[in-house]
């Protein structure tokens, strides 16, 4: 019994290895080191659309816009999303949490999201949100 | 045969942009509600006619000035690469929609129109106001020749010039200076007919792209006139797909077809030919497909042009998975699986069965 065991816990703990070598969107390797998030963006969509994070730990957030379009990646709450909607600056650079990516480019941003809940990524260019240009990132505790 | 009245404005005026119209922003334009929805511009509005015949495809598509300020844009994908781009005869599209649509002459409907580059330049010219480019390149080619020209282009363009470039990597992009057009006297409902030759075996019109930029839930209008030398086969058929009527389909007139030779620029009209009307009313997102054309009487129109089958893979939508961690993967995997082997080799005998 106890080899079953010892053997079904080695097998997840390769399967759960596995999947975050192959597959896995958040890297890191200790509370000290930025987390890292790749975000693709193609065909004017988000690729991952959703991810987690942990509250309190600075994440390195490369954005690559596949586009042969300006894209922006904007962080935030349902406030902060109503006034971009109807906001008039052009270009983002000077927050972490709002970056316009130019077409065919990569920008990192380190953004460290404070306390634990959801927030939505969007961008705000003409018709890119009704087009399905959101994502949400979960902060965990 | 000249045809300016009020009338024939209105009739071309009723038939549907069959290209995707774009601002040609300025910098400060960039951020959300600086426009509306379509823009607080007037965008123009054009009217096409393919015909076919000797193998060359005859565009003709006309921008109409709406009124307004400042640049306008569109871009046009194209089967084969244009031997010529002139300004187009006076009175072939109206001619057109007189033949087809007499009915509804006195039915205009005025709505507007819903609202670093590998690219290659082929050929640029100007006729009146506006600036013809044909290009050559893959879409993000294609798209950011546009960027970096002062085309803004829509969030579903990416996925639209991608689609087109796999067939043909031929575009048209065509500037519409409004300022220029006002300057030389043009009056809101002037269009600026364009007649590009293009010789191709594969002649098909592009439907997809009237789509471009449309909200969702937007509908795209359109009439599409064929003039081929036999009656073609089409795919998808109009009738068995939404949103596309067989509107017209009969042997070309006489009298059209001599009123069509006599415009500048059409004396490659034959003598007996088939003249063919495709209404378009159907939504935007639904819209995924082109407009394959067989005039050879094979009855044998293309998959590939029409757009239902890709001439080859698309691109990957995310990068592959990084080299590294995959050996990292199998090196745990190994170590693991090596692990499992060595439990299972000192299992006791009496656990085995019988």
């Amino acid at each position: 019994m106890k080899r079953r065991f010892a053997l079904s816990s080695v097998a997840a703990l390769l399967a759960a290895i596995m999947v975050w070598a192959v597959g896995g969107a958040v890297l890191g390797t200790s509370r000290s080191e930025p987390l890292h998030v790749e975000i693709t963006i193609h065909y004017s969509h988000y690729e991952p659309a959703a991810f987690r994070v942990p509250a309190g730990r600075p994440v390195a957030i490369v954005l690559r816009n596949t586009d042969p379009i300006d894209h922006e990646w904007i962080v935030g709450d349902a406030a902060l999303h109503e006034r971009h909607r109807t906001g008039t600056e052009p270009y983002h650079a000077s927050r972490p949490t709002e970056v316009t990516i130019p077409a065919l480019s990569t920008i990192t941003t380190v953004v460290t999201f404070a306390s634990p809940g959801s927030l939505q990524y969007i961008c705000h260019l003409p018709g890119h949100e009704a087009y399905g240009m959101v994502g949400t990132v979960t902060i965990t505790p | 045969m000249r045809r300016s009245t009020k009338a024939h404005r209105l009739a071309l005026a009723a038939t549907s942009a069959l290209v995707a119209v774009f601002m040609l922003a300025g910098p400060t334009l960039a951020c959300a509600g600086l426009i509306g929805p379509n823009g607080a511009v007037n965008l123009l509005r054009t009217t096409t006619f393919a015909g076919y015949h000797d193998g060359v495809e005859h565009y003709v598509t006309a921008f109409k000035f709406a009124g307004g300020g400042g640049k306008f844009g569109s871009i046009v994908p194209l089967p084969g690469i244009p031997s010529d781009v002139v300004r187009g005869g006076d009175w072939t599209l109206q001619r057109l929609v007189r033949e087809t649509r007499k009915q509804l002459l006195f039915e205009a409907d005025l709505r507007a129109a819903p609202a670093a580059s590998g690219a290659e330049v082929l050929l640029q010219t100007r006729i009146d106001a506006l600036d013809i480019t044909i290009l050559r390149g893959g879409g993000a080619d294609v798209g950011k020749w546009a960027t970096d020209h002062g085309f803004r282009l829509p969030p579903d363009s990416p996925e639209v010039l991608d689609f087109y470039a796999q067939r043909s990597p031929i575009f048209m992009a065509a500037s519409f200076d409004a300022d220029s057009a006002k300057a030389r006297g043009q009056s809101i409902g002037d269009g600026t007919p364009v007649h590009l030759t293009i010789p191709t075996e594969n002649p098909w019109v592009p439907l997809r792209i009237l789509g471009l930029g449309k909200t969702p839930g937007a509908t795209v209008e359109a009439d599409v006139f064929l003039l081929t030398d036999h009656r073609p086969a089409l795919l998808p058929r109009p009738g068995l797909v939404p949103g596309l009527q067989l509107a017209h389909s009969d042997a070309a007139s006489d009298s059209l077809l001599a009123d069509l030779r006599s415009d500048k620029g059409m004396g490659w009209v034959p003598s007996s030919a088939w003249l063919t009307q495709i209404a378009i009313d159907a939504d935007a997102d639904r819209l995924t497909f082109d407009l394959a054309v067989d005039a050879s009487g094979k009855d044998t129109p293309s998959m590939v042009a029409a757009g239902f089958v890709s001439p080859r893979p698309p691109a990957p939508a995310t990068p592959p998975a990084d080299l590294s961690r995959i050996g990292l993967a199998l090196v745990v995997f190994a170590i693991g699986a090596a692990f499992v082997l060595g439990l299972m080799a000192t299992r006791p005998a009496g656990a085995r069965p019988a």
